[in-house]
């Protein structure tokens, strides 16, 4: 009764090698999102393709030996946000600055840890607008590393900065932006959702 | 041959199952055709029943009816609905009616697995009303991402995020199967004599559909599975936080996004290639070169997904590349147009309900290409990005360039799968009624776009007052129409006058057309014997 011809067999056996052959793809191009987590920074590093800036075309300076352009101040404000719904304190200690291009400046920024949990953070910068991003230039910061606060600890965190004078005169204020992340993951998932007091405020 | 129909009776297709038995366990293509066309036609009306409230709220400027978080609920969800749960459906359903009965197959290859494909989809779309039920019932913050589910927003929202994410789990898988089903179809079960440069031109379209979801939609399940990590499990693929990238998120969805673009498109192209043959009378112009361009247009489409993120900050370098790659997408779909005006040209051309959408299509279509071109320039790109100029342009591709399809193909196809003729009078009314109130919406949303009407926010500045109320009332009546739609289908299963084996004289125009040598509507199983083409 299951007796087939052969031709139907042939039929059979090349619906399955199709199918098994297509499966074989889909598991793949799954797989292919996951691979393209390292191979997007790899590629992003090498060939330097994510980012508008081209770094290599001007020469690099030391802080120490720019000359300090004193035709022109530059309005640099600081900003500070924090990452997600957390009980902290993150604030600059000066709101804004006026500085001559070349001229090497200190500032700090505060940061406050309000929980009874000791967390590790990080700041990530960011400067506004982009343009003016390589031309800040920093000396010392206290985003090169992590830091870590116990309950109830502040700390004054250091950031020595230059103005490259080769900024296009165009840009006359410049904002530099930090927001602090925590890196305490696990933290992150159980404290991070803001759900429920969100959609209070928005349903009302 | 005759024994070989009498060993295939002998050991598969018992009677006919009845009652709900024969729609739950079905493996009969035809049945699973149907339930994915009732299955696409009520997602239709979910997904414009949502776009009737984003239409409403955007009548005039303020906050009127509901809460900016439930509007952002709202776009996100018609999107994906309209796509996962009408488009594609609705294309799959065709695919399982259509194609094995074109090729000559007695059905699908994968039989059983065309029941679980089509089955997981009511579970999914219970998955998405679950996703948008969840904020009211305390499951926290809506999701307001957009389709493309970026982070970080998409990691903030609660657990309405993650049924939405099973959902295009579950919507995934079943696209991913039905698609490695038709691609194992096409390849294996072609009847005696129908090459793979015979086969009718619908059949084409969908096998290039088939193996573009079979290459993208997997890398989009992985791309949610890794947003579903970062939101539970710890990892940081996403947040900046932990040293991952959001704008990796934004490759891997329009790595998939994009093609998704012709996934939607293609069947609609194939619909086209028999419409316009038919009621032209005359084979397609140039088939081999449409299939070509078909080609093209997938491949193209794969390596070009970053002209979504012109704004994100790439380098010029890669934004040219990716500008330069975008404008070639011109040229098969150019190619495709001319296709088909060159079969209409010195045809015997006749205007039924299925031809009048086919030259709306290629009519409609163009301005969706022009404006595509508009937007692939990166320069002007930074000025349209998020405006409603492009809501405008991407209405224009997917509702003449998919939706019509679909409405094309269902007019040309209802006679052969109910046995009735539709209502001549009432399908032209509905294709004037859809096409005027369907550019009464959208055309007005280039001229807001260009004046810097940001999409998806809740409100908008009282200069574009009057091109939103001219954009809703023309959704009302779009909306309205498909009620007009509805009661054209019932009608015609209900009864109708019969309709002969071949309802359209010129429908064999060119390509061998076997679904049209069987009865309308054909019987439960068709070419158990393979039929011979010459």
């Amino acid at each position: 009764m299951t007796q087939q011809l052969p031709e139907q067999e042939q039929q059979q056996k090349n619906i399955y090698r199709t199918a098994l052959i297509s499966s074989v793809i889909v598991v793949g191009m799954f797989g292919f999102a996951f691979a393209l987590v390292p191979l997007y920074n790899l590629i992003c590093d090498v060939t330097g393709i994510n980012s508008l800036f081209t770094q290599e075309k001007r020469v690099r300076i030391d802080a120490d030996d720019i000359q300090i352009d004193q035709s022109r101040l530059i309005k640099l404000e600081f900003d500070a946000t924090i990452n997600g719904n957390l009980d902290w304190e993150f604030k600059p200690s000066l709101r804004s600055a006026s500085v001559h291009p070349g001229q090497k400046m200190q500032t700090t920024y505060l940061l406050k840890n309000n929980t009874d949990q000791v967390i590790t953070t990080q700041s990530i910068p960011g400067v506004t607008p982009w343009q003016a991003t390589e031309f800040i230039k920093k000396v010392e910061c206290f985003c090169f590393t992590t830091q870590t606060l116990q309950p109830g600890e502040a700390k004054e965190m250091g950031l020595t900065y230059v103005i490259d004078p080769q900024l296009p005169e165009q840009y006359t204020t410049v904002t530099l932006s930090y927001t602090i992340m925590n890196l305490d993951r696990d933290s992150v998932i159980k404290g991070g959702q803001q759900g429920p007091q969100n959609v209070a405020v928005l349903n009302k | 041959m005759t024994s070989i129909a009498a060993t295939h009776d002998d050991h598969d297709h018992h009677h006919a199952p009845t009652g709900w038995r024969r729609w739950v366990f079905s493996t009969n293509h035809k049945d699973i055709g149907t339930m994915y066309l009732f299955f696409a036609l009520f997602m239709l009306f979910l997904g414009g029943a949502m776009a009737m409230v984003i239409r409403a709220e955007l009548f005039s400027p303020g906050l009127q009816f509901v809460s900016p978080e439930f509007y952002n609920n709202m776009f996100t969800n018609h999107a994906l609905i309209m796509i996962f749960g009408m488009v594609m459906p609705a294309a799959a359903g065709m695919a399982n009616w259509m194609i094995p009965m074109m090729i000559g197959a007695p059905d699908m290859a994968l039989p059983r697995l065309n029941n679980l494909s089509f089955w997981l989809l009511p579970a999914g779309a219970l998955m998405l009303v679950l996703s948008i039920v969840a904020p009211w019932v305390g499951g926290g913050m809506a999701v307001t991402a957009g389709w493309t589910l970026y982070p970080p927003i998409s990691l903030q929202a609660g657990m309405s995020m993650d049924l939405l994410i099973f959902t295009i789990h579950l919507l995934g898988i079943s696209s991913i199967l039905a698609s490695i089903n038709i691609v194992t179809t096409i390849l294996n079960m072609r009847a005696p004599g129908m090459t793979m440069m015979k086969m009718p031109v619908f059949v084409w379209a969908w096998f290039f559909t088939g193996v573009l979801l079979i290459l993208i939609m997997p890398a989009f399940a992985g791309g949610v599975t890794m947003l579903l990590f970062d939101r539970h499990f710890g990892t940081s693929f996403f947040d900046a936080a932990g040293g991952g990238d959001p704008v990796l998120f934004q490759h891997l969805f329009w790595f998939f996004g994009h093609p998704e673009v012709y996934v939607l498109l293609l069947p609609s192209i194939g619909v086209l290639g028999m419409v316009v043959p038919t009621f032209s009378r005359k084979p397609l112009f140039g088939y081999k070169s449409l299939v070509y361009g078909m080609a093209f247009l997938a491949t193209l489409g794969m390596v070009v997904w970053a002209h979504h993120q012109y704004t994100v900050g790439m380098s010029i370098w890669a934004t040219k590349y990716f500008m330069i790659g975008t404008i070639l997408i011109s040229i098969p779909i150019g190619l495709m147009k001319f296709n088909f005006i060159f079969t209409m040209w010195r045809g015997s051309l006749t205007f039924e309900t299925p031809m009048l959408f086919a030259i709306a299509i290629i009519l409609m279509f163009a301005f969706a290409g022009v404006t595509g071109v508009m937007l692939a320039v990166v320069p002007a790109d930074l000025q349209y990005h998020d405006t409603y100029f492009v809501v405008a342009h991407f209405h224009y591709a997917l509702i003449p360039g998919a939706v019509f399809g679909l409405y094309a193909g269902v007019f040309y196809w209802l006679p052969k799968w109910t046995g009735h003729m539709y209502d001549e009078k009432l399908g032209k009314l509905f294709f004037w009624w859809t096409t005027i109130s369907f550019n009464v919406t959208f055309f007005p949303q280039h001229f807001s776009g260009l004046a810097g009407m940001p999409r998806r926010i809740v409100d908008y500045g009282v200069q574009f007052t009057e091109f939103n109320m001219v954009s809703s009332v023309g959704a009302f009546a779009f909306g309205l129409s498909h009620l007009l739609f509805l009661y054209i289908i019932i009608k015609t299963i209900r009864g109708g006058e019969p309709a002969p084996a071949k309802p359209w004289e010129g429908a064999q125009a060119g390509t061998p057309g076997l679904e049209w040598t069987v009865s309308s509507p054909p019987p439960f199983h068709t070419f158990e014997t393979p039929p011979e083409v010459k």
